[in-house]
């Protein structure tokens, strides 16, 4: 029965867009590394409309022919050869990347401007990287071969890590190198998995192991070995002890690379293995303890966001509570098959959480970098007044953590409402309680920074430095995508089954 | 003991014995080293992996042995830019630890770093 839906190992039309989405970014750094200087932040500013053009090309190609965009690299068909594929799940995040790595260079251009006068190693670097984790970024959601995606997320984790210390500060460096190891910790672990899978089933390739993956101990040391190393790159509680600093340490448009991109690759590739890799093999206790796990970075972070006294380090410890969100689509939807309402919405809530949070956390990053730039620290208790003196900022960040909290109209809070209907659904309410909860909490640290900067100062604030408006209007618009998803959950969740029937219908079997 | 079990035993000594050193090991160099050596254990499954096609009648099964030598060059440039950030750590403080981030504690370190 399934043989039938199988995707032909063949490229289909406009599969050819797959590979530009990787090889144009991966072009710009080369130019940048061999040019060098001030060219850098030139060439990324070239490159971007390019691969905004290509992101939106793929999705218009996976929307109108309803099916996967495919390219077999050399026309060696899988298992020998490597394949990249577009699923709506890829496209999704894709064109996240694609709308927000220009944003955050736009926004960059402020900080890490290259006049020619003065050459910057950091600003150089900066450009370079930026670059470079969007091509690592496209390869991970396009990749079709779990070797390939090893050689991605590595190539994710060498881009990543320099942008935590940019500035070259002894903490961002400890914090760097921390990021680092636990990072090829996880990826070694990951690494370990694929070959168990290859030496038992012959081929790396999504679709084909899918159909031949049978629920046995190999499948099962492999799965739980490439899910520990990429919980370790996501820093799903309790291997979050690395994202905090990094995250907070790293200038304010790393971070919103870092916090609303990254961490969404490692995990994207979990989803693929879960449901797309092996949907037979993973059962109800597993997806419980995974779950388990993301309720308690949901509240633990949360309550950890609550009591800090900087600024960017409540902003990356939200992250660490908001990854947890992203992980409970695996216990919501792991026994579902796909046409079921209730793992639909959960999946699809799921997604919508992901992007949301992306747009949401990268503009409350820049709002946070901009008030940091003002105020010349970004101590809580010292931001009164700031809110008087940088409203948009102030209201970008409110945005971003409106969809954060889960107030309607915000994409935050649709993916949350779709959440509470599968968990209620599902029969699992707990889940929900957490849902709720870590809304409240969420809500809780933004109204403490909300609160803070519309007090009225005991003294005249005087802004260290002024904050060109188009920065901040940046930030808003960024923040506003993040509530405007709210609008539009229906179509795109169309869009996201494309390409997952086979897949279910392989696990079915 | 066929020699693929030797082999298989060899390069689970070698995992374990990275892993403990990765986790164990407060210094950074020698994390970098002991992850090496947990690398090392790693590829070896892959030429375990590779004997595979031996008993289909091939010398060996080229893949793995492609896939390892991907492998072999991303750990070498994991190494690289580990030792590079740990030579800049050096630069920058004089000294060669990960306690200032707040490694040894909880959150509470984190917020005063």
């Amino acid at each position: 029965m399934p043989s039938a839906a199988i995707v032909p190992a063949m490229t289909t039309a406009g599969g050819y867009l797959l590979v530009f989405a990787v090889i144009l970014p991966v072009a710009g750094v080369l130019l940048s590394v061999l040019l060098g200087g001030r060219y850098a932040e030139r060439i990324a500013i070239v490159v971007m409309p390019f691969g905004l053009a290509i992101a939106v090309a793929i999705t218009a190609g996976v929307w109108h022919s309803g099916n996967v965009l495919q390219y077999v690299v050399g026309a060696w068909e899988p298992p020998l050869g490597v394949a990249f594929r577009a699923d709506g799940l890829s496209v999704a995040m894709v064109m996240t990347a694609a709308l927000l790595v220009p944003a955050i260079g736009w926004f960059a251009r402020g900080q890490f401007a290259t006049p020619p006068a003065t050459q910057s190693r950091a600003a150089t670097t900066f450009w370079t990287l930026l670059l470079a984790v969007w091509a690592a970024l496209n390869a991970v959601f396009l990749g079709a071969d779990l070797f390939n995606l090893y050689v991605a997320i590595e190539f994710l984790t060498f881009a990543a890590v320099p942008l935590v210390s940019l500035d070259g500060r002894p903490d961002t460096l400890t914090a760097a190198l921390r990021y680092l190891l636990f990072s090829l910790l996880g990826s070694v672990f990951y690494l370990l998995g694929t070959v168990l899978l290859y030496g038992a089933y012959g081929t790396l390739d999504i679709l084909l192991l899918a159909s031949r993956v049978r629920m046995d101990p190999t499948a099962w040391i492999a799965l739980s070995l490439m899910t520990g190393g990429l919980l370790a790159k996501s820093a799903l509680y309790p291997l979050h002890l690395w994202l905090p600093p990094a995250h907070a340490g790293a200038p304010a448009p790393a971070s919103a690379v870092l916090s609303g991109l990254v961490v969404k690759a490692p995990f994207f590739l979990v989803l693929r293995l879960w449901f797309d890799v092996m949907p037979g093999v993973s059962d109800r206790t597993a997806a419980q303890l995974l779950g388990v796990l993301a309720a308690t970075a949901v509240l633990f972070g949360s309550v950890l966001a609550l009591r800090q006294a900087r600024l960017k380090l409540l902003v990356a410890y939200s992250t660490v509570a908001q990854i947890g969100y992203l992980f409970l689509i695996v216990p919501l939807s792991a026994n579902s098959q796909i046409g079921h309402p209730w793992g639909n919405s959960a999946w699809t809530g799921g997604m919508l959480q992901a992007v949301s949070h992306a747009f949401a956390k990268a503009a409350m990053f820049m709002a946070a970098g901009l008030v940091a730039e003002a105020l010349g620290h970004d101590r809580i208790a010292g931001l009164a007044g700031i809110g008087r003196a940088l409203p948009i900022t102030m209201f970008a960040f409110a945005l971003g953590g409106m969809s954060l909290m889960g107030l309607p109209p915000s994409g935050g809070f649709v993916a949350k409402a779709m959440l509470l209907t599968a968990a209620v659904g599902e029969g699992q309410w707990w889940w929900a309680v957490v849902v709720l909860v870590g809304g409240l909490l969420a809500g809780g640290y933004v109204f403490l920074v909300l609160a803070r900067s519309l007090a009225a100062p005991e003294e005249p604030l005087t802004l260290r430095a002024p904050v060109p408006r188009s920065r901040q209007l940046l930030a808003l618009a960024v923040a506003l995508i993040a509530v405007l998803l709210g609008f539009a959950p229906l179509r795109p969740s169309q869009l996201l089954l494309i390409g997952r029937p086979e897949a279910a219908a392989l696990g079915v079997q | 003991m066929s020699a693929a079990t030797v082999f298989g035993l060899c390069a689970a000594a070698l995992v374990g014995l990275g892993l403990f050193g990765v986790l164990v090991d407060p210094h950074p160099l020698r994390k970098i080293v002991a992850f090496n050596l947990l690398g090392g254990g790693v590829f070896l499954i892959f030429g375990i992996t590779a004997r595979r096609g031996a008993a289909a009648g091939f010398a060996s099964d080229p893949v793995p042995q492609a896939l390892v030598i991907t492998g072999i060059v991303v750990a070498f440039a994991a190494t690289a830019l580990a030792a590079a950030l740990v030579l800049r750590l050096v630069d920058e403080t004089g000294r060669v630890t990960l306690r200032s981030a707040g490694s040894g504690g909880g959150p509470s370190n984190d917020a005063h770093s």
